[in-house]
């Protein structure tokens, strides 16, 4: 590549073998993606898709992440990172990389990269593979290893604190909305994921409620009984994680079945009460427990589906672009492909969320500064991969099932008839009889409008994962275990965020009145905890009660939420290069930024002003609220004039949401600019760095230490003293 | 290849994943920098390691 052309530093040329592997990891990749690009009308296996994914991100990890890494950045390994310098055995601590890079995973991919994509599969599976891929290696694994690098820089500062002090108060009190905003509605969404996930789905809705007890049981153990045994304490739980699963199926069978079966309303007021129990409980009785079996969960079945999807390699039955991603009339979610994938997918592709991680625990752990690479830049590929994956089983679905199972409950009806002709009139075919076997075989009573991604994936997982163990014989057992493991971290998610955001509520409080912001005091803690579980709990319910349908219109706006926190802090990351004097390299974050800023702009104008009602909220709105003056008593899904002021109500709580959205990113711009245009004039302004301290440690940069490395460890290991930290490799 | 000592180290990769070694860390970390003080009992760590999340929540992601 041409980054060999300009030597600053003294570097060898390429060896005629990595010539020889780089040439055939790119010719690897332009295969698969000249496949993908040209393939039309037939089944496209997704092994193709799987290995334009590898190669593009081999490529970059290699190439482009390098390159940020020692010209724009500048990273240097002789100079001692926060963990090394403070090093006070708790929060501060060298960590190994490879441990870290699994935490820093852990703490980013959730349920976002599993449901972003499957809700994008409407237009076909390659505007989402195009965005996810591209997108995460020139937007979002950029942003989250320059913030990481930023704050490790900084003491581990937060993105809030950076914005504050770089930007100025105004982006400051911008970042601290934002992030409350996206709390909200991210829990919102993901609490509604789950509800669509549960309702009336004996099986489901016990295996999920024995993960509350499950937990606590851990919880007791590791604090009374057998304190530091994680491990042996986690194999317990996913043991028993196993049988709650089993035992669902009978209980589904049983006379209990109907103890479990609950209506969408029911479960959306046991997971309010949830949410606030769980988040005013002692961490270490149901957070902790839970973070450890999901963190598990997670790592373990993503590593089993990534194993299942090479071996089995099933074929797409999606095509490439469906005729939703140019008219915008999509029933999952309305809008065109421009700029409404970039919305939908942000986990896996761009994800400003992920800047609070990478800027929070992540910067006081690293060991060496080069390792920002491997830990920022390589979780987030991982991130990407998963989301690959997702769409992976969101495409080999028939498209017939997949609408059906995705688009607005009111919209498919009550029966599966009319769910069958729903799905016609859109263009697709599945016949009822289809649509029976197709929840027969998972034995749920039915898989007719169950929106928000998670069961379309669950159907996905369990036809990929009976194909290499089991058959069908272990298909329904695969669909709820991989509702389980998407609705166990989902609820880790709630409990952990609804506590982020008590927190950040009393922290501004207590500006105000100290006593407020003490966290240790019970009041404070419950009032605050009420009043996050009541902002997220009034959106999840009102999505469940939606008669458009919740996900589709709640979907989009956690989108612009999380673009818009994407948004803060590319505009951070470029301020701050623009202040070291690093000008030249500035397009490495303001080309994402651009791109982001016309993305959630684009999107937030057109929710705000499309004249389409189905696009535009006010639109929207005001067909409604017109019908309801012409004494109209139903329109379209709405079947009452309750409904009807439902809709009314709801359209402009979201429209003024997304207003307000976009409000934040251009003034975050514009105070930006004003900064940036400073420093310009002025050339480069004091750097706000902690000072530099001299490194004693060594480690490795990569994941894996390369040949001088190892060398550097042996020559070490047999100088020194025996007592190295690097294990035996 | 001998599997012994890379299954030793893959068992202690997998410890130190699950933060199990942090009360060796602590040791070593407390031997170094405060010899001459009695380190935390193995119970009060872990408790005051686990109640320390209550103070600093972490942002889980999406």
């Amino acid at each position: 590549m041409s980054d060999t052309m300009s030597p600053p530093t003294p570097q060898r040329r390429f060896s005629p073998r990595q010539v020889l592997i780089w040439g055939t990891v790119s010719v690897i990749g332009a295969v698969c993606w000249a496949v993908l690009a040209l393939s039309r009308g037939e089944e496209v296996s997704a092994a193709w898709l799987v290995f334009a994914a590898l190669a593009s991100y081999a490529i970059a990890y290699r190439f482009y992440a390098r390159f940020i890494v020692r010209r724009v950045l500048g990273v240097d390994d002789t100079r001692a990172t926060p963990a090394e310098r403070v090093d006070n055995g708790t929060d501060f601590q060298p960590t190994d990389r490879r441990v870290l890079f699994g935490h820093h995973f852990a703490a980013i991919a959730g349920a976002g990269p599993l449901v972003g994509p499957v809700l994008a599969a409407q237009m076909g599976y390659l505007p989402g593979t195009l965005w996810i891929i591209v997108g995460v290696i020139f937007a979002g694994a950029v942003q989250d290893m320059v913030i990481l690098f930023f704050s490790m820089r900084r003491g581990g500062r937060s993105l809030g604190q950076m914005a504050r002090e770089e930007i100025g108060p105004v982006g400051g009190v911008a970042a601290l909305i934002a992030v409350l905003a996206i709390m909200v509605i991210l829990l919102a969404v993901l609490a509604l994921v789950v509800v669509n996930a549960l309702k009336g789905s004996p099986w489901g809705a016990f295996s999920i409620a024995m993960t509350v007890p499950i937990a606590l049981f851990m919880g007791f153990y590791l604090r009374y009984l057998r304190p530091g045994r994680v491990i042996e304490t986690s194999a317990i739980g996913i043991v028993l994680l196993l049988l709650a699963i089993v035992g669902g199926g009978w209980v589904a069978e049983s006379s209990l079945a109907d103890t479990f079966t609950l209506s969408p309303q029911a479960l959306t007021l046991w997971l309010i009460a949830y949410g606030f129990v769980a988040s005013v409980l002692p961490v270490w009785m149901l957070l902790a427990p839970r973070d450890y079996l999901s963190s598990f969960m997670k790592i373990g079945v993503i590593a089993l589906l990534a194993v299942a999807i090479v071996l089995a390699l099933p074929s797409m039955k999606t095509e490439a672009f469906t005729d939703f991603a140019f008219n915008g009339q999509g029933p999952v979610f309305a809008g065109s492909l421009f700029p409404f994938v970039f919305i939908i997918i942000a986990c896996g592709a761009l994800s400003g969320f992920h800047a609070l991680v990478a800027s929070g625990t992540t910067p006081k752990l690293i060991e060496k500064e080069s390792q920002v690479r491997v830990v920022g830049y390589g979780a987030m590929l991982a991130e990407s991969f998963v989301a690959v994956m997702a769409l992976v089983a969101a495409c080999i679905i028939d498209p017939g099932l997949y609408f059906a199972m995705n688009m607005p409950t009111p919209a498919l009806g009550p029966t599966l008839e009319s769910a069958s002709q729903a799905v016609a009139s859109i263009g697709f075919t599945i016949t009822p009889d289809q649509l029976a076997a197709a929840a027969r075989s998972v034995e749920e009573a039915t898989l007719v409008g169950r929106s928000g991604g998670a069961p379309t994936l669950a159907v996905g997982i369990s036809e990929i994962f009976s194909q290499i163990f089991g058959g069908d014989a272990l298909r329904a057992f695969w669909y709820h275990f991989a509702i389980m493991f998407e609705a166990l971290f989902i609820l880790t998610t709630v409990d952990a965020g609804t506590r982020v955001g008590r927190f950040m509520l009393q922290d501004t409080a207590g500006n105000v009145w100290k006593r407020a912001g003490d966290v240790s005091w019970w009041p404070g803690r419950y009032v605050a905890s009420a009043v996050i579980v009541g902002a997220w709990g009034y959106f999840l319910w009102a999505g469940v009660n939606d008669p458009l349908g919740g996900i589709n219109q709640l979907f989009p706006l956690f989108g612009i939420a999380n673009q818009l926190l994407a948004a803060i802090a590319l505009v951070v990351a470029t301020t701050l290069l623009i202040k070291a004097g690093k000008v030249k390299y500035v397009w490495v974050t303001l080309v994402p930024l651009a791109w982001d800023a016309t993305v959630t702009l684009t999107a937030s104008w057109q929710k705000v002003f499309s004249d389409d009602p189905k696009v535009g909220f006010f639109a929207q709105r005001e067909q409604y609220q017109q019908a309801l003056d012409a004494g109209q008593t139903s329109l379209g899904t709405a079947k009452t004039v309750e409904q009807m002021e439902q809709v009314v109500l709801n359209t402009t709580v979201d429209g003024l949401l997304a207003a307000f959205f976009a409000l934040l990113v251009i003034i975050i711009l514009v105070d930006a600019a004003r900064v940036w245009i400073r420093a310009l004039r002025t050339g480069p302004l004091p750097t706000t760095e902690d000072p530099y301290v001299k490194s004693e440690i060594w480690a490795p940069s990569g994941l894996i230490p390369t040949a001088e490395e190892r060398a550097h460890m042996r020559a070490a290991r047999t100088a020194e003293a025996p007592r190295t930290p690097e294990p035996a490799p | 290849m001998n599997a012994r000592p890379m299954l030793r180290g893959l068992w202690r990769w997998a410890r130190e994943f699950a933060g199990e070694r942090a009360y060796e860390v602590y040791l070593e970390h407390h031997h170094a920098r405060h010899p001459g003080e009695p380190p935390l009992p193995e119970r009060e760590f872990w408790r005051r390691r686990t109640d320390d999340r209550e103070r600093n929540p972490r942002a889980r992601c999406c």
